[in-house]
């Protein structure tokens, strides 16, 4: 396969100028991830560890396989969306390996406000349910929450998507064969009990996890009974009298230890059905796209160079090379799992649009996974190209991502503007995994251009009205848009919301696309049928 | 040439003479218990017979049994090795009587040297030297104090028909006599029935040096020169080695006259080792005359270039000596070490066990194992734990020194615990390579043989730790190796975290001591690189592992060290070997809490398989936390149990003289609430 030559001057002043700006954000990142690492703070982490209780990642650490990775989602989760400070969404999901096999975690974080379920901590759970159901992972919570947060019942209880689809989403997989394994750590209170209950097997620590439907306040304010949580709903109760648990634990090791086993028994082979060969490091340091993206995000460079640092030994077989330059469509391998690669180098045009939607074809014909390198300001607009039917040949593209049924990966490593963000595979698309790189920003359109469009809708009022407007009136009407659409726009604006599965460092984007790569073929790869393309 | 020899023993000593025997187209027949059953030695003889249970005395001690196998097969000769009947005049006669040849010395003579006071009569009238001491018959302990008082302390307590250090106790203080008296007597009755005590001159700075000599019936004797035996404990022999460094020929010749002089005051005939206690001062006394093959007989052999088991053969025969002393030369060194299945670090407790993985070093011109076990033979409680004597031998004793250290960390044994690490240690503490030995060697050296220095114990933690980290890695490698998915990320990639490095705590035990170690893992692109800190220490590594040997490099220091795990687990503990030191740790991992909620968790269980000797409370009784509970004997010692806090025994569970099981529980322990 050819390899990609870099033409990058490593020793430039502009790499330099870059490195510092994205060095910067990656360590603005860490701090903000180290920061939430710490769950509920010191005292409530030593309230819960004093009562001989594992810390969250803790317990995911002893469950995991030892010296085996573990893919963290939605760290960011619920960042500054409410009052109360819920780091995490007071809820750890991510995949990682439990006796070899590819594992779904959901671990309720008790520092976090007693890992009560805020409506983000609900979509957190739902999503990591959603992944596990896509990727076919079995599932194992780590339970250890209070239920409902009651104050916001009415963002969490009654929809379709609150917190009856937890449980709606427990017998679905468990029908599917994606075995539901509970580990009651913690209290398992109301709804809660569910999880343990709909579980296809679930282990209790004794004198430490407990299950009911009403707990004993509950319980004596209904009908007087004045029992203690572990009468009424203790690790021996359930095991010994009630059976709604299947193994009683005798600390929180233990409990993992006999997780692990239980997954060690599921019977699962994971079936890869594509052509596999040694994975090859990139020649290229992944270091290097620091100094690559420009600090200047409207400025223009080659994503053949970001590519370059992803894939196997640097090798790309670029398709259609000559057409449709401003998206780039190439086979590569990462960790030696053949992908297609779709990613931008510039706004969309009829040409590119239709060459993406025959690349889409091509690997969904062949089960070859998709990878979207997301950097896009829109399609082309202007009379010439709407007449040149740009809008059908964008939908071309649309329809070809949406109906692929391959695994797809997407990787915002830029802007996401406007309809781009659909023929990019965005959040809408169903890509298995959607991941965004600290500099990148999402939104219907840019700042700029949302305030000029808006600025020009109102002048155009005013002088209807015969009202003057000066410049400085425009500006000062434009500036909070601009700012409104730059802080909604930005990675942990959208990671906050479960828009994207977590911010990554650009240098680790190699390593997250070869573990949600091999997650994926969990799951066998489908026919795809896709819908009728308006040629 | 006589054609059937019957092999009156086991383990890697009948291994060792059926070679031989083989060798000089000798038909061989051993003896098993049915713990032997399919015991290496069995293997290997042309035939084997069944002489009764496992136990000892109901087998290898029966010696009218062994005499009418002997009859019964047609055996012209028997040999009793070492320990078992290879003392027993008694036997000795047996075969006398029935027109068997007893490759060993005449019966005189073994009743002379089996009563080591007799022995020092007969070595005093001979002139031969002797340490002062009281040999005397009247046993009254206040009269055996006074003669302890006379000579100065410390002086040692021995069992007249003891021997292998049973029945034998220093003591330094006249207000301890009368306890190391009690205990000594107690040992001696139960292992010789025969409680009779000699009270000795202790030597401070002894060397044990000795002779092997041998004799024939035609009125010849040799000496193939000496051994050094001073690397003790608990007066076993650990590492000997021959000939003994700093010897002069002058002392050589003066030694080896006087074994035979003390051979011949007794009208030896065969091999025979006389050991000498030799002082500072070139000083030499007479110990004991042992009538037998010794254990460390082929350290001899490598440097004398003899087989001592065929001259053996030869001269029971009736044959000549084949060599006179004018035709027997020193040529090079040689080492022995004794691998033993036991704890050092708990006292050398005897281990028991599978040998689930048993890989010698490769055996050449320089390296040499007698073993009697292979992979997957059990070492019972029944007898002497050994697994095998390595023995190297090269042109010097730095060369050979060198040999011995490498053949130790190439040894691989799993499934039961080895002092392989001790002796690697022993054989690497300066004091060894300048050979400075004396009797109170392992004492004196012991911060050196058991890493106990804080530095040195920061220097090799990391390295431990790392083993330990690439390790996971490497069963995570073989897990994915066999799937349909062999180059997975999932396994490549390690503990590769998003947005953090994945830091992991390893509580890693060396001795009794907990040491808690941080391994960070710095994400880079290409190799993992762990930052591993503990107390006094913080370095960054990285490594991997091939085979058994860990390529590490540690702050920029490139080192190989191998590595050999007990078991499956890292838990079941591990040694690690550097140039300089063996290490062996456990890898602790998290409590489980799966003793927890056991009302009898109180440890009071049987160490090993054993036997109860005596039970010092009564049933009810209150005792105070330490208290002496029940002794039990195992492996010829005794082990106390102790109150692991104040309470009452409810009820022990087995009597003196019965059988135990390890890890079976002897007493039901009530704790008081306080």
């Amino acid at each position: 396969m050819p390899r990609i030559e870099s033409k990058i001057n490593t020793k430039s002043q502009e790499f330099a100028v870059n490195a510092e700006h994205m060095q910067a954000q990656v360590n603005e990142l860490r701090e903000k991830i180290a920061q939430i690492r710490q769950g509920g703070g010191e005292q409530a982490n030593k309230r819960h560890t004093d009562r001989g209780k594992l810390l969250p990642r803790e317990r995911i650490n002893a469950l995991l396989d030892p010296g085996a990775p573990f893919l963290e989602l939605s760290q960011l989760a619920a960042l500054d969306v409410y009052e109360d400070y819920v780091p995490a969404a007071g809820i750890i999901a991510g995949i990682g390996r439990v006796s070899g096999t590819e594992c779904m975690i959901v671990a309720n974080d008790a520092t976090v406000k007693g890992g009560t379920y805020y409506p983000l901590t609900v979509k957190k759970h739902l999503r990591a349910q959603s992944i596990a159901e896509q990727n076919n992972l079995p599932c194992i919570y780590l339970v250890d929450s209070g239920g409902a947060n009651l104050p916001r019942q009415d963002e969490v209880f009654p929809d379709k998507d609150h917190f009856g689809r937890i449980f709606y989403n427990q017998a679905n997989m468990s029908a599917a064969n994606i075995p539901q394994i509970a580990v009651v750590m913690g209290s398992c209170t109301a709804g809660g009990a569910y999880v343990p209950a709909m579980a296809d097997e679930s282990i209790i620590v004794k004198e430490q996890g407990t299950i009911f439907l009403g707990g004993p306040p509950l319980v004596r304010a209904a009908t007087g009974e004045v029992v203690t949580a572990e009468e009424l709903g203790g690790g021996d109760v359930h095991c010994r009298t009630s059976g709604v648990a299947d193994y009683l634990a005798n600390n929180d090791h233990h409990a993992l230890k006999l997780a692990r086993d239980a997954v060690a028994r599921l019977n699962r082979v994971k079936p890869v059905s594509l052509n596999l060969s040694q994975p090859q490091d990139p020649i290229y340091d992944a270091r290097d796209i620091y100094g690559i993206i420009p600090k200047d995000s409207r400025q223009q460079y080659d994503v053949r160079e970001i590519i370059a640092r992803i894939v196997d030994g640097s090798e790309f077989d670029e398709f259609k090379a000559l057409y449709g330059s401003t998206l780039i469509c190439g086979f590569a391998r990462i960790f030696g799992y053949p992908v297609g690669i779709v990613a931008n180098n510039g706004i969309l045009f009829s040409e590119s649009a239709q060459k993406g939607a025959h690349f889409i074809e091509l690997c969904a014909q062949r089960k070859i996974p998709l990878v979207f390198l997301q950097n896009i300001t829109g399609f082309m607009v202007g009379k010439q190209y709407e007449a040149g039917g740009i809008a059908k040949h964008g939908a071309k593209m649309v329809t070809a991502v949406a109906c692929a049924k391959v695994p797809k990966f997407t990787i915002l490593i830029g802007g996401s503007f406007g309809a781009g963000n659909y023929g990019m595979c965005g959040r809408a698309y169903d890509p298995r995994f959607l991941f965004m790189w600290p500099n990148a920003r999402i939104s219907v359109m840019g700042g700029e251009q949302a305030a000029g469009v808006l600025a020009q809708v109102k002048r155009d009022q005013k002088e209807r009205n015969g009202e003057s407007w000066s410049k400085e009136q425009e500006q000062s009407f434009k500036q909070p848009i601009i700012d409104d659409y730059e802080h909604q726009g930005h990675p942990y604006y959208a990671s906050a919301r479960l828009w994207d599965d977590g911010v990554i460092d650009p240098a680790d984007t190699r390593q997250v696309l070869g573990l949600c790569l091999s997650a994926s073929l969990n799951n066998p790869v489908e026919d795809t049928r896709f819908g009728v393309f308006r040629m | 040439m006589l054609i059937k020899l019957l092999i009156a023993n086991r383990g890697e000593i009948s291994c060792r003479i059926i070679k031989t025997a083989k060798r000089m187209g000798i038909h061989t027949v051993a003896v098993y218990s049915d713990a032997d059953a399919d015991a290496l030695h069995v293997q290997m003889a042309d035939e084997a017979v069944h002489i009764g249970p496992a136990p000892s005395k109901d087998s290898y001690l029966q010696a009218e049994r062994i005499i009418e196998v002997a009859r019964k097969v047609g055996a012209d000769m028997i040999h009793p090795g070492y320990g078992f009947l290879s003392e027993n005049a008694e036997f000795a006669r047996l075969c006398e009587d029935n027109q068997i040849i007893f490759v060993g010395p005449p019966v005189p003579a073994i009743d002379a040297m089996g009563s080591k006071s007799a022995a020092k009569k007969i070595m005093e009238a001979a002139g031969v030297p002797l340490v002062p001491g009281y040999h005397g018959e009247d046993q009254s302990p206040a009269l055996l104090k006074q003669h302890a008082d006379k000579m100065g302390y410390p002086v040692l307590l021995k069992a007249a028909a003891g021997g292998g250090g049973k029945g034998m106790r220093q003591v330094h203080r006249a207000e301890d006599f009368d306890d190391a008296l009690a205990a000594a007597k107690r040992e001696a009755m139960a292992g010789f029935g025969d409680e009779h005590m000699l009270v000795e001159k202790y030597l401070t700075q002894p060397r044990h040096v000795e002779i092997q000599v041998f004799c024939d019936m035609h009125g010849n004797g040799v000496y193939l020169f000496e051994r050094d035996c001073s690397v003790q404990r608990r007066h076993q022999k650990v590492i000997e080695e021959a000939p003994a460094p700093g010897m002069t020929e002058a002392l050589r010749t003066h030694m080896g006259e006087a074994a035979l002089k003390a051979a011949a005051a007794i009208g030896y005939v065969g091999a025979g080792t006389v050991e000498f206690l030799l002082d500072t001062d070139g000083r030499f006394y007479f110990m004991e005359m042992n009538t037998r093959l010794q254990v460390e007989h082929p350290v001899t052999e490598m440097i004398s270039g003899q087989d001592l088991v065929e001259w053996q053969l030869r001269v029971a025969s009736g044959e000549e000596l084949p060599l006179k002393q004018s035709e027997l030369q020193i040529n090079g060194h040689a080492f022995e070490a004794r691998v033993y299945a036991e704890d050092p670090d708990n006292e050398f407790l005897p281990a028991t066990g599978s040998l689930n993985f048993l890989q010698p070093p490769d055996e050449s011109d320089y390296v040499r194992v007698d073993t009697g076990v292979r992979q997957g033979d059990k070492v019972s409680v029944y007898y002497d734990p050994m697994i095998a004597k390595l023995i190297v031998w090269d042109e010097d004793r730095p060369k050979a020194l060198r040999r011995l250290v490498k053949a130790l960390s190439e040894y691989r044994v799993r499934g039961v615990t080895t002092n392989i690490d001790f002796l690697y240690n022993l054989a690497n503490t300066k004091a060894f390579k300048q050979a400075q030995l004396d009797t109170g060697f392992i004492d004196k050296n012991q911060s050196e043989i058991f890493i106990k220095d804080k530095g040195d114990i920061a220097s090799l933690l990391p390295l431990a730790a790392l083993y330990l980290v690439l390790n996971q890695e490497h069963r995570q490698l073989s897990l994915t190796q066999n799937s349909q998915d062999p180059f997975s990320p999932w396994q490549s990639l390690s503990a590769w975290r998003a947005n953090e490095s994945h830091e992991q705590q390893l509580d890693i035990q060396i001795h009794d001591t907990l040491h808690q170690v941080k391994v960070l893992q710095l994400n880079t692109a290409a190799q993992s690189l762990y930052q591993i800190s503990g107390e006094g220490f913080s370095v960054q590594c990285q490594g991997h592992i091939e085979g058994d040997m860990l390529t590490a490099i540690i702050d920029g220091h490139r080192q190989k060290v191998t590595f050999s795990s007990q078991g499956a687990d890292d838990e079941e503990g591990c040694s690690l070997y550097t140039q300089h030191s063996a290490l062996h740790f456990r890898h602790i991992l998290p409590d489980l809490g799966l003793l927890d909620g056991d009302a009898h968790g109180t440890g009071l269980t049987a160490p090993m398989n054993g036997t109860i000797v005596n039970l010092m409370v009564k049933p009810g009784e209150q005792v105070s936390k330490g208290q002496v509970l029940v002794i039990m004997e195992a492996m010829k010692m005794e082990h106390s149990l102790k109150a692991p806090s104040a309470g009452k025994v409810v009820e022990f569970f087995y009597q003196p003289g019965e059988l135990v099981d390890g890890g079976a529980e002897l007493v039901n322990f009530e704790a008081s609430e306080n």
